[in-house]
């Protein structure tokens, strides 16, 4: 039994980066390569926008309202422009905002968590209480009421949705890294007279980094969905930009007219949340070890 | 109900027959008991024994028809008095257990719900199984507690299960258990959480009990000097297989199997003491506190010669990890003085130069907890080289390799995780880690506790090993006489905080014993079936 132990393992250290990842991709289930699928394909839209889209953001292409044709597949919005093209462009708008929300959130609420746990004492507990604070207060109805107070700008909308997210993050990476510092191992490299940067770097942050790894990807869909709801109450990302949560307001009367155009926004808001929840739920399953029926 | 069927000592209880139980993992089904028959009859006890993964809870489980989550039968037959448990409806199983079949868990902390009073507890299956009524219910449990000898029977049940000791949660656990008189108890390493000293009290009412409701039993265990005071007779099981069975007194008289032979090994492991008077480390008169109330360390003064291996030993709470986390610095001492190669030691670990902190290393009781699961073992081992010693490049390299050699696991290591190896290979790891710094003082908490009993016997081999080719000192706390009897040159007992006695070890071993020392040996299970029975009649005999 022990050789045998010993070759597979052997074997599994000479593999290299790039195989060890791709091994694991082809192990995903259908749900994660899905949503695999769709991050990817959303990502290239965003990325690619200028080329792929058939019209310009803003640029207006015919009569307002006018049905889906085969030159606008999607039909035009209030003002004439092409829902499709805005679309696609919405896509790099709303990602790119939410994916700079989300690493300010994650930088503010890791360093702050990951210092609280590990110093404890007097700076841990008036950051927590804080956080607690903040986080007793909706985030939606605070967000609007610091956004009013603000001002309307896409900055603003970052930083007031990364500072009211690092919230979560912060009690995620306090409590992981929190559970991490108490160990055994810790303690040793305490005791080896290693500083804080190895303890941090070398001991904890390796062991927290699957947590927190999923946790980006949850909070990248909720992020998403607030700065949706906040431009479909109109104080989010401003027109003539192009972001799918105030597509779905402009749009909304055409509802009541049996056409399609305000779903095919508030279905790329859908499809993307879903997707990443799906990759999130397999990389959580791997990385925390849970088995089938236990 | 239970109560009025008829039982009849000696005629056949349980019955299995080529027992298969497969577990799964990794996306397949492994075999975890490989094909076992079992008989039990009324009021006997059956000792399970084996190692960790020998599937000795798998099979203690399945003579009550359970098996854990992701576990299966895959063959054979458990017959429970005439019914087919493998086949029977879950309806069925539920209304017996606890009533016919009940379970008592090595953590009785874990089984209790902290939230209800023990009383009801207790009484709770003996009322959902309707087969008393709560007042009843509640007298029998009265009468159950006084039988288990639990202090103030009739008031204890008030109590909430954090608000009494180990020892008495376990003896209410096994109450609840009684309560509806059932054909069989399944005792899963119900003492192995708990302190020798209290584990006797436990181990006399258990057996007490059990004898006067002629129950069947299965008492599973890793400690043969337990299950030789419980059991009838003893079934040694190894990955998944019978080893041998026997009644005790054969069993323990000429085991047949070599395996069972190897599993009193380490009782026979036995150092010799060397008497050394150049100290290597010396505390003196060291007092303790947590948040500044309460003083676990009270003027304790222990030395450690040179090269040599002085055990402390005590129950849990008595302060002996606590006197490890004052010599390292983690907990500073608020009174008294430790001494280092003749040069006090500064009490705070910031205030400890490198080359100091170098000479003092700790071994961890868990491994699992003590080795990073993200790193390997070349950036386990190869750290402090780097970091106390200046190694880089090849030449750390070829020193991580001669310290896995030294620990005797050879290069093949140096690219796994601490995931990839088993419990003894990852505590020889730990070892190597500590020995990199090339160390005069290796403090060792409880590095054996966790392991199985051979690989227990290697561990001590190889430190006492270690210790001839490098003269480094070992300050090795522990609670198992066993260990302290094999590896010690002195012995230092300890209770509620303060030394009660250092000395050499064939002094401290034998009389006259303080009267600490006396209970704590006193209370280690000895191989022979006779013994418990004579420790409470001496002790009995002392009292009067």
């Amino acid at each position: 039994m022990s050789t045998q132990n010993v070759d597979i393992l052997h074997m599994r250290t000479k593999r290299t980066w790039s195989q060890d990842a791709w091994r694991l991709l082809k192990s995903a289930p259908i749900s994660a390569k899905f949503g695999m699928f769709v991050i990817a394909f959303y990502f290239f839209c965003a990325v690619f926008a200028n080329i792929i889209a058939p019209f310009g953001e803003a640029e207006i292409v015919g009569k307002a309202y006018a049905p889906p044709s085969a030159a606008h597949w999607f039909g035009l919005d209030q003002i004439g422009r092409d829902t499709l093209s805005r679309v696609i462009f919405g896509a790099r708008n709303t990602i790119f905002i939410a994916l700079a929300t989300v690493l300010i959130s994650f930088f503010i609420g890791g360093v702050l968590g990951i210092y609280a746990a590990v110093t404890r004492g007097w700076m841990d507990q008036i950051v927590s209480r804080i956080v607690d604070i903040l986080m007793s207060i909706p985030v939606l109805i605070f967000a609007l009421m610091l956004l009013a107070m603000a001002g309307k700008s896409v900055w603003n909308l970052i930083f007031i949705l990364a500072l009211l997210d690092s919230t979560r993050v912060f009690r995620l990476a306090r409590n992981t890294a929190l559970s991490v510092a108490v160990q055994d191992f810790v303690e040793a490299a305490r005791l080896r007279g290693e500083g804080m940067i190895w303890v941090v770097f070398r001991e904890i942050i390796p062991n927290i980094l699957p947590t927190l790894i999923a946790e980006f990807g949850l909070r990248f869909s909720f992020v998403f969905l607030t700065i949706s709801a906040l431009s479909f109450l109109g104080v989010g990302i401003q027109p003539p930009t192009a972001d799918w949560g105030s597509m779905v307001a402009e749009s909304k009367t055409l509802i009541t007219f049996g056409r399609p155009q305000p779903l095919i926004p508030a279905a790329a808001i859908a499809l993307l949340t879903v997707a990443v929840n799906f990759v999130v739920d397999w990389f959580l399953h791997k990385t925390s070890g849970l088995r089938d029926g236990q | 109900m239970a109560n009025d069927r008829k039982r009849v000592k000696g005629t056949p209880l349980i019955e299995i027959r080529g027992l298969k139980i497969e577990g799964y993992s990794d996306e397949k089904w492994h075999p975890i008991i490989k094909g076992i028959d079992l008989d039990l009859k009324r009021g006997e006890v059956l000792g399970l024994i084996g190692e960790s993964g020998a599937g000795k809870s798998t099979l203690g489980l399945a003579t009550m028809g359970y098996t854990k989550p992701g576990c299966r039968i895959s063959a054979g037959t458990v017959m429970f008095d005439g019914i087919d448990l493998v086949n029977a409806p879950q309806e069925q199983l539920r209304k017996m257990w606890g009533s016919q079949i009940s379970y008592v868990a090595q953590s009785a902390a874990a089984s209790f719900n902290p939230a209800h009073r023990l009383m009801e507890q207790v009484t709770e299956s003996a009322r959902n199984h309707g087969v008393m009524d709560t007042n009843k219910a509640e007298a029998d449990a009265k009468d159950l507690f006084k039988r288990l000898q639990l202090p103030n029977p009739d008031t204890i049940g008030t109590r909430y299960p954090h608000q009494v000791s180990g020892g008495q949660l376990q003896r209410a656990m096994t109450a609840m258990a009684m309560s509806c008189r059932p054909d069989l108890i399944v005792f899963d390493e119900p003492t192995t959480a708990l302190d020798v000293t209290t584990q006797v009290e436990v181990l006399a009412s258990m057996r007490r009990i059990v004898e006067e409701f002629d129950t069947a039993a299965v008492y599973i265990t890793h400690d043969l000097a337990v299950v030789a005071q419980m059991a009838h007779r003893i079934m040694v099981l190894r990955y998944g297989n019978l080893v041998e069975q026997s009644d005790t007194r054969s069993m323990l008289k000429q085991p047949t199997q070599d395996y069972t032979k190897s599993l009193w090994a380490v009782r026979s492991l036995e150092k010799p003491e060397e008497k050394s008077s150049d100290i290597a480390l010396s505390v003196s008169g060291v007092d303790a506190t947590y948040s500044g109330a309460m003083k676990v360390l009270e003027n304790v003064t222990v030395r450690l010669p040179r090269g040599k291996t002085v055990s402390v030993v005590g129950e849990s709470g008595s302060g002996k990890s606590t006197l490890a986390r004052a010599i390292t610095g983690l907990l500073p001492v608020s009174k008294g003085r430790i001494e280092f190669n003749g040069k006090a030691l500064p009490a705070k670990l910031k205030d400890r130069d490198r080359d100091t902190l170098r000479r003092i290393q700790m071994i961890y009781q868990s491994a699992d907890t003590a080795l990073n699961p993200r790193q390997r073992v070349r950036d386990i081992i190869g750290r402090p080289l780097e970091f106390y010693l200046g190694l880089t490049g090849a030449a750390k390299e070829k020193k991580i390799i001669a310290l896995l050699d030294n620990i005797e696991l050879g290069e093949n290591f140096i690219d796994r995780f601490p995931g990839e190896m088993s419990g003894g290979q990852k505590q020889r790891i730990s070892i190597a880690r500590a020995l990199a710094a090339e160390p005069d003082i290796i403090i060792c908490d409880e590095v054996t506790s966790a392991l199985d009993q051979i690989v227990q016997e290697e561990i001590l081999k190889l430190l006492m090993r270690l210790q001839k080719d490098t003269g480094v000192s070992y300050l090795f706390i522990t609670h198992d006489i066993a260990t302290v009897r094999a590896i010690s040159d002195e012995i230092v007992v300890m209770y509620k905080g303060k030394v009660v006695q250092q000395g050499l070890k064939s002094e401290v071993l034998n009389p006259p014993y303080p009267p600490y020392t006396e209970l704590l040996l006193s209370s280690v299970p000895q191989m022979d079936p006779d013994w418990l029975t004579g420790l409470l009649k001496q002790r009995a005999g002392a009292k009067v």
